[in-house]
């Protein structure tokens, strides 16, 4: 699986209004649905889930990267969003530190091997240090979408 | 002190396999070993203790991973993860 596959480029946010956790989902969430990705009306019952998710155990992996995400009935793909923060959000992350590169991932409830292969393939990515350092300097949404395709042709990025 | 190096392979049981909290339950047992523990599927290796490298296995249920510790309490690694992985299915229900 590459980023082109399932990452939404038109719903990227470079730079998130909100600055705090909760918010930044219900951001993101919006964005997709703005997008057309999540079906009609879902959108506030998807952010709940996400948020819910966000709850019970934190995605905020640490290195300035948290991935939020929910398998959801309504939805029938495996869609992601990214969104980026400068100030940096409070994740409640393994070490502490702010998030500044938000990736969002919405995946079907019942297809769990999709939900892993989209999660492979961004953490394949987000474990090399110069990838996260490119994600976060990314100040337009053309930067990103360049970043990813570019990543999905080189791996090692 | 002795150095030991156990491998073993254990199945994936859970429905909805290696998400991301059975991987952070995987690095938290793997994090209170001294031992150094590698998690391999068909294609990756990876450190199993770094939560960002386990996230990237995609190891769906049925899938079988191998598991090499090495170090003076490898064997106390090996039961743990295959305890959580194979009896205690992280907590998860099967398929």
């Amino acid at each position: 699986m590459k980023f082109a596959d399932f990452v939404c480029f038109e719903a990227i946010i470079p730079e998130l209004e909100a600055n705090d956790r909760d918010g930044v989902i219900a951001e993101l969430v919006s964005s997709l649905d703005k997008a057309g990705k999540l079906g009609k009306g879902n959108c506030k019952a998807i952010t709940r889930e996400v948020i819910k998710r966000e709850k019970e155990a934190s995605t905020g992996m640490g290195k300035g990267v948290a991935v939020p995400h929910v398998k959801h009935k309504l939805v029938k793909d495996a869609v992601v969003v990214i969104g980026q923060s400068s100030v940096g959000i409070d994740f409640s992350a393994l070490d502490k530190q702010p998030v500044y590169s938000v990736i969002l991932l919405v995946s079907p409830a019942d297809n769990p091997d999709k939900h892993l292969q989209a999660m492979e393939n961004i953490f394949k990515h987000l474990q090399y240090e110069k990838f996260r350092k490119f994600l976060r300097q990314c100040r337009d949404k053309a930067h990103v979408e360049d970043l990813l395709r570019e990543a999905d042709e080189n791996p090692t990025l | 002190m002795e150095n030991v190096v156990c491998e073993t392979e254990i199945e994936i049981k859970n429905a909805d396999g290696l998400h991301m909290r059975p991987a952070m339950q995987f690095v938290d047992i793997a994090n209170q070993f001294d031992s150094d523990i590698t998690v391999r599927n068909k294609e990756t290796e990876v450190d199993g203790k770094s939560i960002m490298q386990m996230s990237m296995l995609a190891a769906t249920c049925g899938t079988i991973l191998k598991i090499k510790a090495e170090g003076s309490d490898a064997e106390k690694v090996i039961s743990a993860l295959r305890e959580l992985v194979e009896e205690k299915l992280f907590g998860e229900p099967a398929p």
